[in-house]
């Protein structure tokens, strides 16, 4: 059966309530008549054979690129990338499609007699993988055949020994990268693609980059002026990005670009009610949501937390592609709008979203309050192609626990920076400007990023920098069930119940507001007219 | 005429320690501290002058004898039974309002040549405190025979102990100025240079009136002034009250560590997996004074000091258990801070640390710490408002001795403006409204007391 596009739901007397994620949970939610709910397309039907599809677009690359096989020979540096811990989310379900993926370019490695052969965890300044972690994304066979030896890397953004600095763009734009990439005959780059902000020219040229080169596109000017990440010709991050990618490229190195896209069948089973729409829900929907509510009402958050991070997504592959960067990317993009993209006409007053328990930056760890502003303000509110999902001076309502909890090995300078910066001010500007430096040059973070787990001492600014644009745009921040201190230290307002929260908003919007929620999971993406 | 009397009294004082595990303060109703009708102290000779309280505070170390907690080590230097009280103002038989220095030294034992620290006008130094006409006391409010605040038959005082009280001064101005004195001496004492970064443990009285010397004493120029200045609290009051006093950032207790970490670029030793114990900063604040004397609070202290840092122990500790192998391994200076004297400022001159107290209270209206006033008739009550202060949302808690009705039964309206710190209320208080029995007394002290808030005699 072709699954269902996408579609916009006018809520009227007979709708049933509305699911809202609520972190490690999830609630039912009446919302008024009027509202719209936007629902995500049913997830694609996946590849017949995606080892062959693979093989494929290994041997038909687009754009000006030859087959790989063609670009391996005996005596050659090859540098294999992949995408970190942060994709897809949650976690895909063994085997990941990044270790399908690079099987196969090892084998043709090997085949051609490549020996140089290094692996390079792209993290750019996300934390170290674990080695549990690691073997998931790729595989025990690579992992054995590369760890022991030391060629299963991880992108070091602070080691000046492993970092060149290519040149700088015609915007004054620093490019500094990975050398032992960089000095490579070929970086072939295995991306997951999970929403279209990912890949491209963004896969290298932040990725494999130093702080250096990142500060001239993670800022907030940047950030404010990218509407929206997920739609690259409207987004100055992508544009810098291309820039860099581009003198990467004239600079000499080359790249074999390698794109997956994976549907949205983003829960296993038991969770089946999840991934559908309310009113189509089976009796053994319900009997699975009262009994999974249930339960983890019961449950304390910890242990919540643990069973949700062990949840294995059944993503399946939809179609990759290889080949030249540009091109490989724009087919990419076109494959994702297939599956996320969701016609929507004209902007809301209030925009409501329930955000889940993950976020691409605690994965196997525990969503901050950052985060939580970051996955509802950063990421949530730039699904959007055209214009915002709502309107300039609107009311965005998030429904999170917004603990004030933070991972201490993962987010050691998100602990300080939500208790010392945002204390003084939430102003991604003036952040940016009093406190950045500090942050990113501070030696225990610089010490823990390259020696632990832990992300760069600047990333928890990177995060308040994705939200510049939802700050700037928004009249008013509202989070529901969210821990009041935390919820105020951010600026927003704490709110007990969404009809709360609805209250408040009209403070901001009247008292006849449009309603818009963006109804989670799948994720989708609104192309608003 | 009632006085609160400790008795040496060992079933009580045991039955006051098993108390005092449900918390501080518990310990008050059933231990060696009584209600008693007693008679005025005897002047003990030439000198010496009679003091009726009007306010006299709790102290921390007051607590601890009461909950049996006080180290042994004190058992020389008191005489029992005593009156206990050594925050005091009070008024003479002259009607001049005064402050109490409490602690009595060779001036006011009759000892002469006094002895070396004496001589020195290190007061709390004094090494004859067993010694001397009188019988064995470190201060007023620990000595048999000079009675002490908490009584309505008053205490004697020698004159060397007076310090007059400014006419602008409300009684609780004035009542703070003993526990001022002792953190202004640890201020003067911890060899502040410019620039370097304080860390303050604990937001009690003494904490936040370190905070406050700290303040007022480096834009006076008399100590250097930190380049941050930051304190630890457990309280939300507390971290509004350091915050008004001076502090560049007043902290949860957990924060302190990771505040001064990034603010002196140090690494830390601690196991940044979740749940695991924080460890020692491998740098750290240059000087750290410790307000609470706890095994922790000490711990935290040599956690957060740097290598050749100093740490100042400003709260009074008693026997407890500190792994000691930080200060070793650092060269950490570990400085006790006991009382008062003569302070060597910054500029080199010398000045009565009394003296600097009146002005750190002043600058700073540190009248507002005075959270509640009981009678001594409910003195239970009041020693166990001081045990909980900060849960309660209390700093300072104080016996009332004025003879006032009104203030006599708690006048509760009044103590819950000053427990939400309504600054506005005490401004009013300094300026004299003139509504109650205070006014008398200020008047009087008005005319007979000296704005340069200079000791009416003795030592100085």
């Amino acid at each position: 059966m072709t699954p269902r596009p996408g579609l916009v739901l006018e809520v009227d007397g007979s709708t049933p309530p509305t699911l809202f994620w609520h972190g490690e949970r999830f609630v039912l939610e009446k919302l008024p008549e009027g509202s719209r709910v936007v629902y995500a397309p049913e997830p694609l039907v996946p590849l017949e054979d995606p080892v062959g599809a693979i093989r494929h677009a290994l041997l038909h690359p687009l754009g000006d690129r030859d087959p790989l096989p063609a670009m391996l020979r005996p005596g050659m540096r090859l540098t294999v990338c992949f995408d970190d811990v942060s994709l897809p989310l949650p976690p895909m379900q063994a085997p990941d499609v990044r270790q399908l993926v690079m099987e196969q370019v090892l084998d043709m490695a090997a085949e051609a007699g490549v020996d140089d052969v290094v692996l390079v965890a792209a993290l750019a300044l996300h934390r170290r993988m674990t080695e549990a972690e690691l073997r998931h994304a790729l595989g025990d066979r690579i992992y054995e055949a590369f760890a022991p030896n030391g060629l299963l890397t991880q992108h070091d953004a602070e080691d000046p020994d492993n970092l060149v600095h290519l040149g700088t763009t015609d915007k004054g734009e620093d490019v500094e990268i990975n050398k032992r990439a960089a000095t490579s005959d070929l970086i072939v780059y295995v991306n997951i693609n999970l929403v279209a902000m990912d890949g491209g020219h963004k896969s290298v040229a932040t990725g494999l980059a130093s702080y250096r080169s990142l500060r001239h596109h993670h800022n907030p000017k940047t950030m404010v002026h990218s509407r929206s990440f997920m739609d690259a010709p409207s987004s100055e991050l992508h544009s810098s990005n291309w820039r860099m990618g581009r003198l990467i490229a004239d600079s000499g190195v080359k790249v074999f670009q390698i794109e997956t896209t994976l549907n949205t069948d983003t829960f296993p089973r038991q969770f089946g009610f999840l991934q559908r729409r309310e009113w189509e829900w089976s009796v053994r929907d319900r009997a699975m949501y009262a009994a999974a509510a249930a339960a983890l009402d019961r449950t304390p958050p910890r242990v919540a937390r643990q069973v949700f991070h062990s949840i294995r997504a059944p993503h399946a592959l939809v179609s990759v592609q290889a080949g030249e960067v540009e091109a490989v990317h724009a087919v990419t993009t076109a494959n994702i709008w297939k599956q996320q993209g969701v016609e929507v006409d004209g902007q809301t007053d209030i925009l409501t979203m329930g955000l889940p328990y993950i976020s691409p930056y605690n994965v196997n760890s525990i969503m901050n309050p950052i985060l939580v502003a970051c996955l509802g303000l950063g990421y949530f509110f730039n699904l959007y192609r055209g214009q915002p999902l709502v309107r300039r001076g609107g009311v965005v309502i998030l429904h999170h626990p917004t603990s004030w909890e933070f991972h201490p090995g993962h987010h050691p300078s998100y602990i300080d920076f939500f208790e010392e910066v945002l204390s003084d001010t939430t102003d991604p500007v003036e952040i940016s400007k009093t406190y950045e430096e500090s942050f990113a040059t501070d030696p225990w973070y610089v010490h823990l990023y390259r020696t632990g787990h832990a992300y760069h001492g600047v990333h928890p600014f990177y995060m308040w920098y994705w939200c510049a644009h939802a700050l700037d745009h928004l009249g008013r921040v509202i989070v529901v069930g969210g821990d009041p201190a935390a919820v105020r230290r951010m600026g927003f307002s704490p709110a007990t119940r969404l009809a709360d929260a609805l209250e408040m908003a009209s403070d901001v919007v009247g008292r006849s507001p449009s309603l818009t929620h963006l109804h989670t999971p799948p994720l989708l993406m609104a192309d608003v007219r | 005429m009632r006085s609160l009397v400790f008795e040496r009294n060992l079933p009580r004082f045991a039955a006051s320690r098993i108390a005092s595990t449900l918390g501080s303060g518990r310990g008050a109703a059933v231990g060696p501290l009584r209600l008693l009708d007693t008679e005025p102290p005897e002047l003990p000779g030439p000198g010496w002058v009679r003091v009726s309280p009007l306010l006299s505070g709790i102290c921390g170390s007051d607590l601890a004898t009461l909950d049996g907690r006080s180290s042994r080590y004190f058992e020389h230097v008191v005489s029992f039974p005593f009156v206990p009280g050594h925050e005091v103002v009070g008024v003479l038989e002259t009607g001049a309002r005064v402050v109490i220095e409490p602690v009595l030294g060779c001036a006011a034992r009759g000892i002469d040549p006094p002895c070396p620290a004496c001589a020195r006008g290190q007061l709390g130094n004094c090494e004859r405190l067993a010694f001397g006409h009188l019988r064995p006391g470190l201060q007023t409010g620990y000595c048999a025979d000079t009675g002490g605040g908490w009584s309505h038959a008053g205490l004697v005082a020698h004159e060397s102990q007076l310090h007059a009280v400014p006419g602008t001064f409300l009684d609780e101005d004035a009542v703070v100025v003993e526990p001022v004195a002792c953190a202004t001496h640890a201020v003067c004492n911890a060899g502040l240079q410019g620039g370097e970064t304080v860390a303050v443990v604990g937001a009690g009285t003494l904490g936040l009136a370190v905070v406050a010397a700290v303040s007022a004493l480096s834009v006076a120029g008399h100590v250097g002034a930190p380049g941050a200045l930051f304190v630890g609290a457990r309280y939300p009051h507390q971290r509004r009250l350091a915050g008004e006093l001076g502090a560049s950032a007043a902290l949860a207790p957990d924060q302190l560590g990771r505040a001064v970490r990034r603010k002196t670029g140090s690494l830390s030793m601690a196991d940044p997996r979740p749940g695991r114990p924080g460890g020692p900063l491998t740098g750290g604040a240059d000087v750290v004074f410790d307000c609470v004397g706890s095994a922790d609070s000490i711990d935290q202290s040599l956690a957060v000091v740097r290598p050749r840092g100093r740490v100042v122990l400003v709260g009074m500790p008693g026997r407890i258990h500190v792994d000691l192998a930080p200060l070793w391994h650092r060269e950490v200076r570990l400085l006790g801070a006991y009382a008062y004297g003569t302070e060597r400022l910054a500029s080199g001159a010398t000045a009565r640390t009394f003296d600097l107290a009146f002005e750190v209270v002043a600058a700073h209206g540190l009248g507002r710490l005075v959270s509640a006033t009981y009678p001594i008739e409910r003195f239970e009550e009041a020693v166990q408002h001081a045990g909980a202060a900060g849960r309660r949302g209390s700093v300072k808690v104080a016996f009332d001795l004025r003879h006032n009705e009104a203030r006599h039964h708690g006048d509760l309206r009044h103590n819950e403006a000053r427990h939400h710190g309504d600054l506005r209320h005490n401004e009013a208080r300094h300026h004299g409204d003139g509504r109650d029995g205070d006014a008398r007394h200020l008047a009087r002290s008005t005319t007979s007391g000296r704005d340069g808030r200079s000791s009416t005699g003795g030592t100085s």
